[in-house]
């Protein structure tokens, strides 16, 4: 995407979206389900296709003679001809097989299992809170738009942007280091009870997710602003001012509601971008999550790893895009014109 | 005769525009600031000694703060951080303006044929370019570059197969907007073929938009190419800022707060987005008169 | 007679710009008793919306308010806030023009009917859908369609419901303004039969705004014509397009549309020329760059409202010879 508040023109319901209800739905469905099956297609032809497969990668800085690694490819199953290897991989999705990762020798769908509610929990808390605050900030800043307010808010949110996240991670690691844990998510020796862990985990959030805030949060700003600022001009808030409403009413009760649909749309399609920003700020704190997984993969050029990675980020992007779509035509009354 | 004509017309948009950009304070800060850190970038080779990034000439030692002729410190191999920033523009820079390139030039090419020829082609491509759009970017563009191999080259390809969507939406409202205008349907009356319309009418009448998202698009592309350096996909060789951090991370300046090499590189790449984008804003606001009063 | 409804004094509206201020209501004396129809007419740009939002100070902040305007004895420009939105809608509402933009796309009908009835505490929560219902059928709609959304409504229906909003807190004023500008003709028909049939019944006051002179014609009783921010023209409605007394009343009288031919309706006929500019108004009576029967004194002397025969008033060098 390009800037952070990019035109809600982007957000508008598709014009297949105005016809009936199940016909919209079946119709996003059916769309998502060829993207699902487009990207499982992508990711094994990504790391075999290309310059440079599996082995090769994983081979590439190390010192193995050729028999070994040829005695790895065939421990693989990946000096079996390109379709074979197809229909094996086609074959273990079905069974939720991803393969063996090349580095761990553990199965890829155990590793990301393990890997997913450390990052569901960093991206939900740090999502919802986000949103709240930006949502809160954004249409306040829009409604009183070039005032003391709104200036700081917007420039404030620009900066944030701009800097990438995991610099402000690494800052906010190396100011707060001393007050809160800067690695991973639970200290070895708490004791096994819930509770400590809990709260522990909860101590180790705190970083991460601040860092994750702090970026996610002015986008969303940016997007509401942007979007009230779409309203206001609009007539019908001259009619409510004319009933007698106060000016908060009329923008909370009148605005806002038309605003939040081009932002909820927006917001969900942006996900791809919240999940870059899980990759680096879980790096930067070697939060044991998804993102950590990746970098990982990354570093150790583990092809069946990155394969399955791959499939499973993009595919969770896509499926919350599908209950985005979804969720708009519920809450816009245009949309679920039958 | 009538070419010149248009290349007058547009001489004098182009000065219109360029009196209402300049009405724009953040526009011109911004551009300011971009002219000050390409010239530097450009003459690196001339202000400063390059031999000084080689690990094996490093001269100072290591993670020192700044003082002892280092202005900014060393790294953890003893190299000037001050000059692994000014020669770190460059990448950062040129990766930043080819990977646009590369984003704009695909986005341009799918909106223009997704609008003009309309039918199949246009919804085969706008499934795509949907789909792209949703993607994970970072994701996408990491797993790229890992596959080929990694350094620069990889990353701009990485970057430009990623970052298109955008520009091709842009490009698609903006040409159908252009061909429902009478005159093209004069052009068509006339006998111009698909690339004369396409060549003299809508990539110019498309143009200056293109030109205000693609600034916007060299902040993105900067940040992604940062991000993908720190992430350790860059070229080991050629430091940009996001390996400069990269390093820091890896060989524990974090913990040691060695303030003087974490700063420099994070606050380089926000100063040039934040310029990029206030230059790109600025841009918009002056083409797209709705979007003046944000 | 008792207290007049509404009543204008010297009314001026100028709108501050980067240039300076900018007039666009330039002097207005305006009266309406309760149950009175009156129809404000002109071409766009000569002020009658702006005049007509201002009643209720519903102008965007550049603009400034001079003179008094006085809503049921009350001066709206000295009133508090407070006080001010407890009178709109209570004492004076307005039906809007163009009620596809004018009526929140995403909030059911019936609701945004029953917005003025809870703020102004003119209803405990089972009674104002009663009384939701009711006014919809007043306008002529099912009260079921109060579950409706503006989007699943006709333009027509959508104005009715505008009107039936309107009527919600029982106002004694109703200002319309261009009620019937984006509809076909036979739905305009309709409503302004609804509107006149309204007004009768309820004895409600209307200001009506149009720039369309057989819509007024057909509802009001009185008519004032505006030209460049100034009244040139008041009087009975029949009388003054049987028997215009200025000019420009004359074309627009003239400009009567042919039934069934929409249009002729938007420009006067045989009037040349464009309404000035609020920011440049020329010298003198500000109509006379467009009069047909123009004199040497007009571009040198302004002319204002004098009354001309009984219950008439014009602006205009000729009426004024005994």
């Amino acid at each position: 995407m390009t800037s952070p508040a990019a035109t809600p023109a982007l957000a508008e319901p598709s014009p297949s979206a105005r016809s009936g209800g199940a016909r919209y739905v079946l119709g996003k469905v059916g769309g998502a389900v060829v993207s699902l099956f487009v990207i499982v297609v992508l990711s094994f032809f990504l790391i075999r296709v290309l310059p440079g497969d599996p082995i090769r990668l994983l081979t590439r800085n190390t010192s193995l003679g050729a028999a070994q690694v040829a005695e790895l490819r065939h421990q693989f199953g990946l000096d079996k001809p390109l379709p074979a290897q197809f229909v094996d991989y086609m074959v273990g999705l079905a069974h939720g097989d991803l393969g063996v990762s090349l580095r761990f020798g553990q199965p890829v769908s155990q590793l990301i299992l393990r890997a997913l509610w450390p990052t569901v929990l960093l991206v939900g808390v740090a999502t919802l809170i986000s949103i709240l605050l930006g949502l809160w900030q954004g249409t306040r800043a829009g409604w009183r738009r070039g005032s003391g307010f709104d200036r700081f808010s917007t420039g404030f949110a620009l900066t944030l942007w701009s800097a990438p996240t995991f610099w402000l991670g690494m800052i906010l690691l190396a100011l707060a280091g001393s007050w809160f844990p800067t690695q991973g998510i639970l200290d070895p020796d708490t004791p096994p009870e819930f509770l400590p862990q809990a709260l522990d985990v909860l101590h180790h959030l705190v970083l991460p997710c601040l860092t994750l805030v702090a970026v996610l949060y002015a986008q969303y700003l940016l997007v509401m602003r942007s979007s009230l600022l779409e309203e206001m001009n609009a007539d019908y808030l001259t009619t409510a001012r004319a009933k007698g409403l106060r000016d908060d009413l009329v923008r909370d009760r009148h605005a806002v509601p038309n605003a939040l649909l081009p932002t909820v749309t927006l917001v969900f399609i942006q996900l791809g971008f919240v999940v870059g920003g899980a990759v680096t700020v879980e790096t930067v704190y070697s939060w044991p999550g998804l993102g950590l997984l990746l970098y990982q993969a990354l570093s150790d050029h583990d092809g069946t790893l990155l394969q399955g990675l791959l499939l499973v980020l993009a595919g969770a992007v896509l499926v919350m895009n599908l209950i985005g779509d979804l969720l708009l035509h519920v809450i816009d009354p245009r949309v679920r014109a039958a | 005769m009538t070419s010149s004509i248009a290349w007058q017309r547009r001489r004098a948009a182009a000065g219109r525009v360029w009196a209402q950009f300049r009405t724009d304070r953040g526009g011109l800060i911004g551009l300011a600031v971009l002219a000050v850190i390409v010239l530097l970038a450009v003459l690196a080779p001339l202000i400063s000694d390059r031999s000084g990034l080689d690990v094996t000439h490093a001269t100072g030692g290591i993670l020192q703060p700044p003082g002892n002729g280092f202005l900014l410190g060393t790294d953890e191999s003893g190299r000037s951080v001050l000059l692994l920033l000014l020669w770190g523009s460059r990448i950062s820079l040129l990766v930043g303006l080819a990977a646009t390139l590369l984003s704009v030039g695909v986005g341009t090419i799918v909106g223009v044929l997704m609008a003009h020829f309309g039918g199949w082609a246009q919804a085969v491509l706008m499934r795509v370019t949907d789909f792209f759009l949703v993607l994970p970017s970072l994701v996408l563009a990491a797993v790229l570059s890992t596959v080929l191999t990694p350094g620069i080259g990889s990353i701009i390809v990485a970057i430009g197969a990623t970052a298109w969507p955008t520009t091709a939406r842009l490009v698609r409202s903006q040409t159908l907007a252009v061909e429902s205008r009478p005159y093209i349907e004069r052009s068509w009356a006339l006998g111009a073929g698909h690339w004369h319309v396409i060549g003299k009418h809508v990539l110019p009448a498309v143009a200056p938009l293109v030109f205000a998202n693609t600034t916007l698009n060299v902040a993105n592309s900067i940040i992604t190419e940062s991000t993908l350096s720190f992430l350790g996909l860059g070229d080991p060789n050629s430091p940009s800022w996001g390996s400069m951090l990269h390093n820091a991370l890896q060989t524990g300046a974090v913990t040691a707060r060695a303030w003087w090499y974490l700063l420099p590189p994070g606050v380089a790449i926000g100063v040039v987005v934040l310029a990029f984008m206030m230059c790109g804003r600025a841009l918009e606001a002056v083409l797209n008169p709705r979007l003046r009063e944000r | 007679m008792g207290e007049p409804l509404l009543e204008l004094r010297s009314a001026t509206v100028d709108y501050r710009t980067a240039s300076g201020l900018v007039p666009a209501v330039r002097g207005v004396d305006l009266r309406i008793d309760a149950g009175q129809t009156l129809g404000l007419a002109g071409e766009s740009g000569c002020g009658k919306s702006t005049l007509a939002m201002a009643v209720l100070r519903l102008l965007p902040r550049t603009a400034m308010i001079g003179g008094e305007i006085l809503l049921g004895g009350e001066n709206v420009t000295d009133m508090s806030w407070g006080r001010l939105r407890a009178v709109r809608w209570a004492e004076a509402s307005v039906v809007f023009q163009g009620a596809m933009h004018a009526l929140n796309p995403v909030r059911r009908v019936g609701d945004q009917i029953a917005e003025p009835i809870r703020l102004h505490g003119k209803g405990s929560v089972e009674r104002v859908d009663d009384r939701v219902g009711e006014l919809l059928e007043q306008v002529g709609l099912p009260a079921r369609r109060a579950r409706a959304y503006p989007h699943e409504l006709s333009g027509g229906q959508r104005q009715r419901v505008m009107i039936a909003m309107a009527l919600a807190c029982s106002p004694g004023l109703i200002i319309a303004d261009e009620p019937t500008t984006a509809l076909d003709v036979m739905v305009q028909a309709q409503v302004l039969t609804l509107l006149s049939r309204l007004v009768d019944e309820l004895d409600i006051g209307l200001l009506m705004i149009s720039h369309d002179l057989s819509v007024l014609a057909s509802t009001c009783q009185r008519l004032a014509v505006m030209y460049a921010g100034r009244i040139v023209e008041q009087g009975k409605a029949v009388d003054v397009l049987r028997a215009p007394r200025h000019p420009y009343t004359k074309a627009l009288a003239a400009a009567f549309p042919t039934i069934g031919d929409a249009s002729s309706r938007l420009s006067p006929r045989g009037l040349a020329g464009d309404p000035p500019d609020p920011s440049d108004l020329p010298g003198g009576c500000p109509f006379h760059p467009r009069c047909p029967s123009v004199l040497p004194e007009c571009s040198g002397t302004d002319v204002l409202l004098r009354p001309v025969s009984e219950d008439r008033t014009s602006a205009c060098l000729l009426e004024v010879e005994p």
